[in-house]
């Protein structure tokens, strides 16, 4: 079952209502015995790096997504937050760890002097980097819809899949063997969005 | 590259869907979950919902609508009326909104929305300034429905709201909310550029042309409406043709 996890942050009832829209069975849940039992893990996520970092580890989440994540390679999703947090660093606020799974620092988007207005909110469409199955079916200028104001800078390219262009080009989706993550809100996208979620139950 | 937002207003009262002009002359118009499936098949960018009657017995009607709409169409909704703190906030966050709109509170105890700002991130809180001309015929901005002069000028309040925290601003003009006469695009102007988070335009919009004039003329980054799709013929999808034939990145 699909299980999202619930650490007090985030739309989790419209993303637990995109994955129920298509057929797919989910949960809502804090508890590490659902992670481990889980067959997908997705981190949702709306809200300031360190207090999402603060909540997954006072809700003693943490280790179990290592554990289910690093260790049993249980297919996973990051949404929004739920990607940035996947960084080494985040510096919204203050400088603070994140999850480190990504090589990579969260920085605020810097296209002010560009004229452009922070956050970046709306649709966007994307640059696909690489080959991915999130996208099968999916049409190459389908727009995603985007809220934040910070971004992931990944060190290693190779983890990026597609970015969207914001003043400057913008890590919009990764992937890194099992894990997967997405800077846009697919439970808010529309008919793309949901089949990218269809996508990431059938084929990661 | 980034898309302009056409944004349908949904002003609720009690259950149901309302227009009104000028703040006031209250029309049914329908309901609201009826109206939202209708936006969403014809690709609507976000919906902004605002109870307009919120008080602290009847805030059920706005989470349930939340709610209910959120079940169905998986697009961005941002929710108003009568928060007036973070767990009342939290609690239409966890209905299925995406962001927050707060007016009245916001005006009363500014350190607010720095605290929501603080609490669920920058880009979730929407500050709505609504604003008319006074008795001196300057443009003041007006808390409670328009009923209440605050003295503040919708200038300098877009700034300070920036400064604690809001992320987006939806700024509406009181004197042309419902006339269908186009947007106050000298007051739009005056703010986009005076903060540099987006300013969503609301009042006014009569034609589809006043759409493009409030990003072309007003740099407003999104643009709302509601008469124009409730009591003419005009709808999301024509309005996007046009936004796009005019020259605007619309989506397809």
């Amino acid at each position: 079952m699909v299980t999202i996890v619930d650490y007090g942050l985030g739309n989790l009832f419209s993303v637990a209502k995109a994955f129920e829209s298509i057929g797919i069975p989910v949960r809502i849940s804090a508890d590490p015995k659902d992670l481990k039992d889980a067959s997908h893990i997705v981190l949702p996520g709306v809200g300031a790096f360190p207090r999402g970092m603060q909540n997954l580890k006072s809700e003693g989440l943490l280790e179990t997504l290592e554990e289910e994540v690093l260790g049993k390679k249980k297919p996973f999703l990051g949404i929004c937050l739920g990607l940035q947090l996947l960084a080494d660093k985040g510096y919204e606020y203050e400088e603070s760890a994140g999850i480190g799974w990504i090589k990579g620092e969260v920085r605020i988007l810097d296209v002010e002097r560009q004229g452009l207005k922070v956050p970046h909110i709306g649709w966007n469409n994307l640059s696909l980097k690489k080959e991915s199955q999130l996208f099968k079916k999916i049409k190459p200028d389908a727009d995603f819809y985007f809220v934040h104001s910070y971004q992931l800078h990944c060190a290693d390219k190779e983890d990026i899949v597609a970015t969207t262009m914001y003043g400057e080009e913008i890590t919009a989706v990764i992937e890194h063997e099992n894990i997967c993550a997405v800077q846009f809100h697919p439970e808010k996208s529309q008919d793309a969005g949901l089949t990218l979620l269809e996508n990431f139950y059938q084929y990661a | 590259m980034l898309k302009v937002r056409l944004i349908p207003t949904l002003l609720l009262k009690d259950s149901r869907m309302i227009k009104t002009k000028r703040f006031g002359e209250y029309r049914d118009v329908g309901n609201p979950r009826t109206v939202a499936k209708v936006y969403d098949a014809q690709k609507a960018d976000e919906l902004i919902f605002l109870d307009i009657a919120a008080t602290q017995e009847n805030r059920h009607f706005l989470l349930e609508t939340i709610k209910t709409v959120a079940e169905e169409c998986f697009m961005p909704l941002t929710a108003g009326g009568g928060i007036k703190n973070v767990a009342q906030a939290r609690e239409i966050l966890q209905h299925g909104a995406d962001k927050i709109a707060i007016n009245s509170a916001a005006i009363e105890t500014p350190e607010f929305i720095t605290e929501l700002s603080k609490a669920f991130g920058k880009s979730t809180v929407i500050v709505s300034i609504d604003f008319k001309k006074n008795a001196n015929q300057k443009k003041e901005v007006f808390s409670n429905r328009g009923t209440i002069a605050t003295g503040l000028d919708p200038v300098a309040w877009a700034r300070e709201v920036e400064q604690r925290g809001a992320g987006e601003i939806l700024l509406t003009s009181i004197d042309r909310e419902g006339t269908m006469t186009g947007y106050d695009l000298d007051m739009i102007s005056a703010v986009t550029g005076a903060v540099s988070i987006p300013v969503i335009a609301s009042g006014g919009v009569g034609t589809i042309q006043d759409l493009v004039d409030g990003i072309k003329i007003g740099k407003a980054s999104a643009v709302s409406a509601a008469s124009i799709f409730h009591f003419t013929d005009q709808t999301i999808f024509k309005a996007h043709s046009h936004m796009k034939q005019a020259g605007l990145a619309v989506r397809k």
